[in-house]
């Protein structure tokens, strides 16, 4: 296909071919989230580990229905969170998000918005869980 | 890798017949239609042979067809035109429209709202039709217009439009009718009179002709004001020199749609289609179709793929060569689910989970073999990845 600058070929790579896709089966969080306005629905399941005394996210992986930009940056994202601790994670932005993947146009930023809530739900989750 | 277009209801490749009519005024014959000389001459009798063939096709008067820059404009001129006219009468003009028309007709109408006019919008049965029962109901003393698609550009239903015309001319006080026929054109009877409308939409790209050209059909002693004012074309209905080529490509576009050939056409398109009713349903599961089957075009199908988002299938779909559409093609920039689809009283969710599939004169039967099977691999890999199966499977 020629250039689309709806979708870069960054983006449409991560879409065709997710590396982090599917359910974690004993997944220590899972964050449920969804947009109101485009209806689009992203999961987001982390396994946790412990490093040097510090909680960090082992695994990530995602099951989204949306768009080819959300389903492209959950998958980013999931990349972009493994290895990192909880803090770090929840400091992934979208600026974070744009170096990794390239440009996403306008009307695409709450894709990214979406998947950065899906983490924090899956961060809170197992938190939750730990009370 | 394939190249497979299957969204005629957003544009058509233009007909070589067409471009080959077309392409001496965009050459040696680049006259201004005004001029008094020959080549102004010469223009201008290519317009008027392009109204004759209009005016045939509708079966109305040359003088009652209006070109224009493209079927967005003939739908605001008709009812924004309209309701300037009505003004001068009524203080507060009543307008009905349907939740299914174009944005074309949506959006006018909702600025007319907002300057001070009453406006009702039908609702639609969950096939996606009008009802003459709910149109009766809604007129009103001050009703100017009621404007109602022909067929639809999402799911292709057609519209009862000629009992509406019927009931309207009994009317006691003139209540204008107009159609948005775009879609309609190729494959429906277009006679007006029969139609009942005073009124009437078209645009060449639909109809394999070329790009920022439309026409509007108005009934003789119809109360209308232009919008814009300049040198009197059209009429004064609708100045600004004329866009000669393309108006010769309308008038040629409309002959070749009112050929014999088309006819023969507008049947394989409708096997071919068919071809997809019963197909997709067979390899895909848990798919539903949306739009009445019986009162449709031809050409349309539209499916709901629950767990596949539209425009992640529309994507994945043209990575590989094929060209479809979720909705229309004007709102696939837009958040929103389609308008249409919710006002059949599709949950928002599923009506974003919805590809509309249409067929032309170009399409064969390979394309479409190849389609239905790219299509329910898609499916499937987007299911995947939004957890569909699970759901369905597991839990
Ligand atoms: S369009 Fe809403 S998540 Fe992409």
């Amino acid at each position: 296909m020629a250039n689309n600058p709806y979708y870069s070929k960054e983006i449409l790579e991560h879409f065709m071919h997710p590396k982090n896709l599917g359910a974690i089966k004993n997944a220590d969080g899972i964050g449920d989230t969804q947009n109101m306005r485009c209806g689009d629905i992203m999961k987001v399941y982390i396994t946790v580990e412990d490093k040097k005394g510090k909680t960090i996210i082992k695994d990530a992986k995602f099951e989204t229905f949306g768009c080819g930009h959300a389903v492209a940056i959950s998958d980013m994202i999931c990349e972009l969170i493994k290895g990192k601790t909880f803090e770090q994670a929840l400091r992934v932005g979208f600026e974070d998000i744009k170096k990794a993947i390239g440009p996403v146009p306008p009307v695409k930023i709450h894709c990214a918005t979406l998947a950065q809530a899906g983490v924090r739900a899956a961060i809170e989750d197992y938190q939750k869980k730990q009370k | 890798m394939p190249k497979i277009y299957l969204d005629y209801a957003a544009a058509t490749p233009i007909d070589p017949k067409v471009l080959k009519t077309m392409m001496p005024y965009l050459k040696k014959e680049f006259g201004n239609a005004s001029s008094i000389h020959a080549f102004g001459q010469r223009a201008l009798s290519a317009i008027e042979d392009a109204r004759n063939i209009v005016a045939n096709f509708l079966r109305c008067q040359p003088e009652e067809v209006y070109f224009t820059g493209s079927a967005t404009e003939a739908d605001n001129l008709a009812i924004q035109g309209i309701v300037k006219a009505a003004k001068s009468r009524i203080a507060k003009p009543h307008i009905i429209t349907s939740a299914i028309e174009h944005h074309a007709v949506l959006e006018p109408c909702q600025y007319l709202k907002k300057q001070g006019c009453e406006v009702t919008v039908l609702p639609v049965s969950k096939d996606g039709l009008v009802s003459l029962a709910d149109l009766k109901k809604a007129v009103q003393e001050n009703t100017v217009l009621v404007s109602v698609i022909y067929a639809n550009n999402e799911i292709g239903a057609i519209q009862p439009l000629a009992e509406i015309g019927k009931f309207l001319k009994q009317s006691k006080t003139k209540i204008y009718f107009h159609t948005d026929a775009v879609q309609a054109v190729n494959y429906l009877d277009c006679n007006v009179d029969s139609l009942g409308v005073d009124l009437l939409t078209i645009s060449a790209h639909k109809i394999y002709g070329p790009k920022g050209v439309g026409a509007l059909y108005v009934r003789k002693g119809t109360a209308i004001e232009p919008m814009v004012y300049g040198g009197g074309h059209e009429r004064g209905l609708r100045p600004g020199t004329e866009n000669v080529a393309g108006i010769v490509g309308l008038g040629a576009a409309i002959k070749e749609v009112a050929s014999p050939k088309n006819k023969i056409h507008n049947i394989r398109i409708r096997q071919l289609r068919d071809k997809l009713i019963k197909k997709i349903p067979k390899i895909i599961s848990d798919i539903a179709i949306n739009g009445s089957l019986e009162k449709r075009l031809p050409n349309n199908i539209n499916f709901t793929f629950p767990g596949a988002e539209g425009e992640a299938l529309l994507v994945a779909l043209d990575q590989k060569g094929f060209a479809v559409s979720t909705g229309s093609a004007c709102s696939s920039h837009s958040l929103e689910a389609s308008h249409v689809l919710t006002a059949l009283g599709l949950p928002e969710e599923t009506a974003h989970s919805s590809l509309r599939i249409t067929l032309g004169k170009y399409t064969n039967e390979k394309e479409i073999d190849i389609f239905v099977l790219a299509l329910a691999k898609v499916v499937e890999r987007l299911r995947e990845i939004s957890g569909y199966k699970t759901k369905t499977n597991g839990k």
